[in-house]
């Protein structure tokens, strides 16, 4: 099958306009002993009704959160998505429109993305955010390129808390500049070991990247951690890049406020599916300094020719298209229809929902890690440290086997930190959002005490 | 709220308004103009204290000392609108009103390839078990989503005729970064590192090009094209050379011509030592008709939004995906996805996750890339078949053809004779 209107009947008549015979009389500029001989080797398509089937037999081997109830975090969450959030963003007004090239048909597309930014920088505590990047990880590598493109220092220092994923996106991007990348380990309570940060902090750096909360769940001494950066060099200290979760700040302080240069986050628990991973969305957040090295698309308020309000692209000699060799970033294409995504979602909640959807997972999590930590075999592995929604738990039995067990039993139920890399191995990390019901929790606990005897 | 306009300098929030105003002025004239009529107000200045679009169920746990430390509390909430839903939604409906879009009329653009976006793929890649899926299940959970990931790699190689596939890359521009970080592995692992840095791009090429050569570490040199936007191969022979480390080439090129030389300017690089990669964006002209795997390309991203009908949401999610020749293929992203006999019973397979890749460039992405846009893809390509895609790229080039010749009494046409998928005025 096919989607184009053109009839054999009509192309012909069109290639007689046209004033050919055939097709390949098109094609003259195509040497023929590159063209392709034969017919692509695809199997054969299939109708609408036959397509639909075989992607839901495919959809139907997976047990995804429609079929599990979800205790899995680390980037990525259950949150509750209202159902007006993707009735808009379905609205192919949003959808089959193009980027916003030319804002005099885009104007839609441009205020919703200004209004994203807007939200986006009261939630960080910052002067400024841009149109998004693609995901979490990346605005990671992004927030490293600014900071060494305005510090002039090739060597980055990172907390070790910092999502193990996000960190080789960074590595990767890293790469080609020849950006060292020092780790700084975290101490025996799973946070940041202010010691080594400072010894570390003896030599010049570009940034210092931390996270709030960390891939344990642990909440960071993030003010003490911050002015230990600035006090490293009075004139010139590394940008702090702050690595956030969304939704953890309705309660936590915003990382503008406790003196982050730089914020990003994954701005999947805005609202967005969990969908495997993506399309998921960058946020990149900033203070006004270092706007000109900002990387992505901005968009800005103005006013036209006749005086009326209006949104367009702004600050574009940042950008590739202008910059070229020179800019400091290669995106093009932000992630607008995730932003919108975002947007009406953050628009829906409003301050007071934000902070119930961080307080509501953060009771429920402190009920179910007490609950937890009192089954033999089992306890947290950090318990004198403060935590939100998302904690660790030491196991005796190996991580991998209860997470089996938990499966049979209809529970995602939490992520194996071994699949970041052998220097996890043993820990359960664990998520609760608003969306978990204590009858749930306390079915889970059950299940548990189950999987590790 | 945190308005961006008033954190902007002046003189760039007025790229498209009178540039003589202060800041001020423009915040006033921007409140006293057609916002408050003819204009959608901002969220704000709809907000109205107390109202509320979303209400959630009161905690159903022991009330329990979070022990947060009050210096890391929030101490005031964001300054973000208070409404309720139902005017959300007309809100965000108004705004919407305002966008040109594809399923209201066409979009003429050549590289940007605003195709239709059919529905099904929509439905698709909502279904309950593909949309909620966490990125950090174990492999088991997951067998439908690697299997559907394994065979849309195969699919994208047999149109393109490459010999393996990376789904990973977001975007066009992060295809481009990732194909050029392969290929400086390549030649790592050549030990040919830190001799080959420089990178041949024609002087036509997208801003992303250059902009990457930046990212890989390598320096970019222009190479003038003739007047055809073809790249003229005296000219490629004098810019050759032991440190070259390989050519970008768009082709179809931003004119809507193809390289006739194409063959030729990959067995020179190649001779050279070098590496071709080419930009994909005009990859709707060529389905069925041309293979840039078998014609001496070693590296191609994709951009799923253009050729391969998922939409483009006004600037992205897009999905730019590389096909790689066989030399190539160890330094993709990891992890790769791995098809598995399964010996207890015999047809049957299994699929894994694969990251012990020591040759690896590494990850562009946290997870896997935007699977949800790999589902439409692999929507439209199974309802489509080979025949299909064939029809498709032909379609786009009567098309064009078509209405080039309708506009050749009204217009001046720099570039005669038949075009690709596009033309120029």
């Amino acid at each position: 099958m096919h989607y184009t209107p053109t009839t054999p009947e009509e192309e012909r008549s069109m290639l007689q306009a046209i004033g050919v015979e055939r097709f390949e009389e098109l094609l003259a500029g195509v040497p023929e002993h590159l063209r392709l001989k034969d017919a692509l080797s695809i199997p054969a398509g299939c109708s609408e009704p036959e397509v639909r089937s075989e992607l839901e037999e495919l959809a139907a081997r997976n047990h995804g959160s429609g079929r599990q109830i979800c205790f899995a975090g680390c980037g990525a969450y259950d949150h509750y998505i209202p159902a007006a959030v993707d009735t808009i963003v379905s609205r192919s007004e949003f959808t089959t429109a193009y980027t916003p090239y030319q804002p005099e048909v885009s104007q839609g597309t441009l205020q919703v993305i200004y209004e994203f930014q807007s939200l986006v920088a009261e939630l960080m505590g910052m002067d400024v955010a841009n149109a998004s990047l693609y995901d979490g990880g990346h605005a990671l590598a992004e927030g490293v390129l600014l900071a060494e493109a305005t510090r002039g220092v090739p060597r980055v220092l990172y907390s070790e808390g910092i999502n193990p994923h996000y960190l080789k996106v960074v590595a990767t991007y890293a790469s080609g500049l020849g950006i060292s990348l020092v780790p700084i380990p975290l101490g025996a309570d799973g946070r940041t070991e202010t010691g080594a940060l400072e010894a570390a902090l003896k030599e010049p750096a570009s940034a210092v990247l931390l996270a709030q909360p960390n891939i344990y769940g642990c909440l960071e001494d993030v003010r003490r951690l911050s002015a230990l950066v600035k006090g490293a060099d009075e004139k010139k200290p590394p940008l702090v890049v702050a690595a956030v979760y969304p939704a953890s700040l309705g309660l936590l302080e915003p990382p503008g406020d406790w003196g982050a240069d730089v914020a990003v986050a994954e701005g999947q628990s805005l609202g967005l599916p969990l969908s495997l991973g993506g399309p998921y969305l960058g946020l990149f957040a900033c203070r006004i300094e270092h706007i000109r090295r900002m990387p992505g698309r901005l968009i800005g308020r103005t006013l036209d020719r006749d005086g009326r309000g209006s949104y367009v692209l702004t600050l574009q000699t940042r950008e590739q298209h202008i910059r070229r060799a020179k800019a400091t970033s290669n995106i093009c294409t932000n992630q607008g229809l995730m932003a919108t995504w975002a947007t009406v979602y953050m628009t829906l909640l409003g301050p007071q929902g934000l902070k119930q959807v961080a307080e509501l997972g953060a009771r429920k999590a402190h009920y179910l890690a007490d609950r937890l930590a009192g089954i033999p075999g089992v306890s947290l592995t950090f318990p004198d440290t403060p935590f939100l929604n998302e904690f660790t738990l030491s196991l005796e039995a190996d991580p991998r086997t209860v997470l089996d067990r938990l499966a049979e039993t209809g529970f995602l139920g939490g992520v194996d930190l071994a699949r970041f890399g052998r220097d996890y191995h043993g820990h359960l990390t664990i998520a609760v959002t608003e969306r978990r019901t204590r009858r749930q929790l306390d079915a889970f606990v059950e299940a548990f005490t189950s999987a590790v005897a | 709220m945190g308005d961006n306009l008033k954190k902007i300098p002046v003189g760039d929030a007025a790229a498209a308004g009178p540039c003589d105003a202060t800041i001020d002025e423009r915040t006033a004239a921007l409140g006293a103009s057609g916002w408050s009529s003819a204009c959608e107000p901002l969220s704000i200045d709809l907000s109205q204290p107390g109202r509320r679009g979303l209400y959630l169920p009161a905690s159903d746990v022991p009330e329990t000392d979070l022990e947060i430390a009050d210096d890391l509390q929030r101490s005031h909430p964001p300054d973000w609108p208070e409404m309720s839903e139902s005017e959300v939604v007309r809100h965000f409906t108004r705004m919407s009103a305002k966008n040109h879009h594809v399923d209201k009329h066409l979009y003429p653009l050549g590289s940007c390839t605003m195709k239709y976006n059919p529905k099904i793929n929509e439905l698709t890649a909502r279904l309950e078990g593909l949309i909620d899926l966490h990125p950090l299940q174990r492999d088991e959970d997951i067998q439908g989503a690697l299997a559907l990931m394994w065979e849309l790699e195969r699919l994208l190689t047999a149109v393109s005729g490459f010999d393996a596939v990376s789904l990973q890359p977001a975007a066009g521009a992060q295809g481009e970064l990732t194909g050029l970080m392969v290929i400086r592995a390549y030649h790592e692992a050549n030990g040919q590192g830190e001799k080959r840095r420089r990178i041949l791009l024609p002087d036509s090429a997208h801003g992303t090009n250059p902009a990457s050569v930046t990212l890989n570490g390598w320096v970019s040199q222009e190479l003038k094209s003739d007047e055809h936007g073809h790249v003229d191969l005296k000219t490629l022979e004098e810019a050759l050379g032991d440190d070259l480390a390989g050519l970008m080439i768009t082709n179809p090129n931003t004119l809507g011509l193809f390289e006739p030389n194409i063959d030729r300017i990959c067995e020179l690089v190649h001779e050279a030592g070098g590496l071709v990669y080419m930009d994909g964006a005009n990859f709707n002209a060529l389905m069925g008709i041309v293979q840039p795997g078998k014609v001496g390309v070693d590296v191609m991203h994709f951009n799923l939004h253009k050729t391969f009908s998922t939409p483009h949401g006004g600037g992205g999610p897009g999905s730019g995906p590389i096909g790689v020749v066989a030399r190539l293929e160890p330094f993709l992203p990891v992890p790769r996805i791995v098809q598995d006999e399964v010996p207890e019973v015999p047809g049957e397979v299994r699929y894994r996750t694969d990251w012990d890749r020591p040759q690896s460039i590494g990850k562009v992405h946290a997870g896997f890339g935007n699977f949800g846009i790999m589902v439409r893809v692999y929507t439209y390509i199974r309802a489509l078949e080979g025949e299909g895609l064939a029809w498709a790229s032909r379609q786009a080039i009567v098309n064009a053809n078509y209405l080039m010749h309708q506009l050749t009494d009204d217009y001046e046409l720099p570039y005669p004779g038949p075009c690709m998928h596009e033309f120029v005025l």
